[in-house]
């Protein structure tokens, strides 16, 4: 469902608590797996928001976290992709009990600022730390939904760069599928840094994102990009101080700061 | 202004603020009723603090707006904006 | 009759039994000291650093950091209480009692009022009755568990009254000011109770 055709009626909906179910799981790595819902009534979702989600034990204690939705608003079904923090009260249930077929209670589409469209117009440039990947992804799965399109007016393309900062290789969510979006598109790209162990071999970048990282990387501040900033909160000042000392316009820059843990707990 | 572990960005609160607002305040602009300064109310420092949820100006840190949920009530207080502006969605006719 | 939902496995953090008597109602115990704050943490330089004690006219009582630190320091041992719902025991504090300052004050013509007002860097305010300050149970807290206050936790000194919701206890402390009248502070003119007992579970403006 494209922005533009989302009943504003249903802007009304997005504060109802609903019940979600599991259709699946999958793993994206040893600490982190997406949980993919069905949602009845789902009004439908811009890249970059989040929901909430609240569980309830027996005796009614509850407990309430936001998590980015991960997918495309050209899918049907909703996906989370949840890291484990160790003595998280939410995460490790999310990850290690929840299953298919089991309800999740669940709020939203929430939050209109750190969204983007391929309405806009402008080069994107997505800086990640951890699992702040997430809400970006559903940037660029937004993205290639459109350029999958054969209607040409929708088609066009915006040229996009992901900088994306994990631990290790085996932290980094959504590999594979990375390395597809940038084979099938050449207006991609996707660059990884490695800040504890770097992959044998690698020849990329290999340390926190810095000034030096992001004006490699990111397009001359004349080129006005849009800038998306998602992460723990240390890595988002960090680089959004660097992108505005750089040169870029502060308003071209949105960020979302996911907490000192860099997750929900 | 000094990195902050705390401070979270103006989503953070986007979830309360739509059990108050219809439109989505997030991306209304809001002037700061101490120092002037204007915003998008999505760039402001959040703390969200358990008792509730303060968005302070990004320029004197005065506060903006807080929010809290007590109980059965919601409390909110936005003396801290001069103003808030935001895009007006054309209301459906219900037929 | 539908069954009211629960998520099927979720429970909440498993206490131990032996401190369950030792927490008020609705609280659990935490092993962690969780940092809520409702603004930036105050970057304030020991070397201008003073906290005051404020009478309802003037005088005023002041010390700076030199001067405080002379001041009889007292070591206790409490439990803690946030209407967030946590609690932690046997929190171990360094400070100087209310009353050794209220003696101190007195030297200086500083008349207590009935009520206080904790004014801190950054602009939050806690009221409390002199009462709950008084008779060894609130102190300026300059260290926790055996090191300097961090600015985190509310340094370079904070209040600390235990025996009330740990959000009477002030970080960044800087004065006490006394009041004829109670005054509402930051969260008791937002919905949370004037006086915060947590024994009674008086969290919100309305509870008995």
């Amino acid at each position: 469902m494209s922005p533009a055709s989302v009943p504003i009626a249903s802007r009304a909906s997005a504060i109802a608590w609903r019940f979600a179910t599991v259709a699946s799981v999958v793993t994206e790595t040893p600490r982190a797996r997406t949980i993919v819902l069905d949602v009845p009534k789902w009004p439908g979702h811009r890249a970059g928001q989040h929901v909430d989600v609240r569980l309830t034990a027996e005796d009614g204690y509850q407990a309430q976290r936001s998590y980015s939705i991960a997918s495309a608003p050209e899918d049907a079904r909703i996906a989370l992709t949840v890291e484990r923090i160790d003595d998280g009260e939410v995460s490790p249930y999310l990850t290690d009990v929840l299953g298919a077929g089991d309800r999740l209670e669940l709020r939203g589409p929430i939050g209109g600022y750190f969204v983007w469209d391929n309405a806009l117009s402008g080069s994107l440039l997505l800086v990640a730390g951890g699992s702040g990947i997430v809400p970006l992804m559903a940037m660029l799965r937004h993205r290639a939904a459109a350029l999958a399109t054969a209607d040409m007016r929708v088609r066009h393309r915006v040229p996009a760069r992901l900088l994306y900062s994990s631990r290790r290789w085996d932290d980094a969510f959504y590999r594979d599928e990375l390395a597809r979006l940038v084979q099938n598109d050449e207006a991609l790209e996707v660059a990884f840094t490695f800040t504890r162990e770097p992959p044998e071999g690698w020849t990329g970048f290999r340390r926190r994102i810095d000034r030096m990282m992001l004006a490699e990387v990111a397009w001359p501040p004349r080129e006005r990009p849009r800038v998306f900033v998602c992460g723990p909160t240390p890595l988002v000042e960090a680089v959004a101080a660097a992108l505005v000392e750089l040169g870029h316009d502060p308003a071209l820059v949105k960020t979302e700061r996911f907490g000192p843990t860099g997750g929900s707990t | 202004m000094k990195g902050e572990a705390l401070r979270l960005d103006g989503n953070a609160a986007a979830g309360i603020l739509s059990e108050v607002f219809v439109p989505d305040l997030t991306t209304a602009q809001a002037t700061c009723a101490n120092c002037g300064t204007i915003r998008a109310m999505g760039a402001l420092p959040v703390y969200a603090h358990g008792m509730g949820t303060v968005m302070r100006c990004p320029s004197c840190d005065a506060v903006i707006l807080r929010i809290a949920r007590t109980r059965n009530k919601l409390w909110l207080d936005l003396t801290g904006a001069r103003l808030v502006v935001m895009a007006a969605a054309a209301a459906p006719t219900v037929v | 009759m539908t069954e009211p939902f629960a998520s099927r496995g979720f429970r909440r953090r498993p206490q131990p039994s032996a401190t369950a008597g030792r927490l008020p109602p609705g609280q659990y115990e935490t092993p962690d000291f969780p940092v809520l704050s409702a603004g930036p943490t105050p970057r304030i330089s020991l070397a201008t650093w003073d906290f005051a004690l404020r009478g309802p006219d003037v005088p005023v009582a002041r010390w700076t950091r030199d001067e405080f630190q002379t001041l009889p320091h007292e070591t206790v041992t409490v439990d803690i209480h946030c209407v967030t719902k946590w609690s932690k025991l046997d929190t171990v504090w360094e400070g100087v009692s209310v009353d050794t300052l209220l003696v101190e004050a007195a030297a200086h013509g500083v008349k207590p009022a009935p009520y206080v007002l904790a004014v801190s860097d950054g602009g939050y305010t806690t009221n409390l009755p002199l009462a709950d300050v008084t008779g060894g149970k609130a102190w300026v807290a300059v260290k926790f568990a055996g090191a300097p206050l961090e600015p985190e936790h509310g340094g370079p000194a904070r209040l600390l009254v235990p025996h009330l919701y740990f959000w009477k206890s002030a970080k960044w402390l800087r004065e006490l000011r006394f009041m004829e009248r109670d005054a509402a502070g930051f969260w008791e003119s937002f919905g949370y109770h004037n006086y915060g007992d947590p024994w009674r579970e008086q969290r919100y403006a309305g509870d008995p």
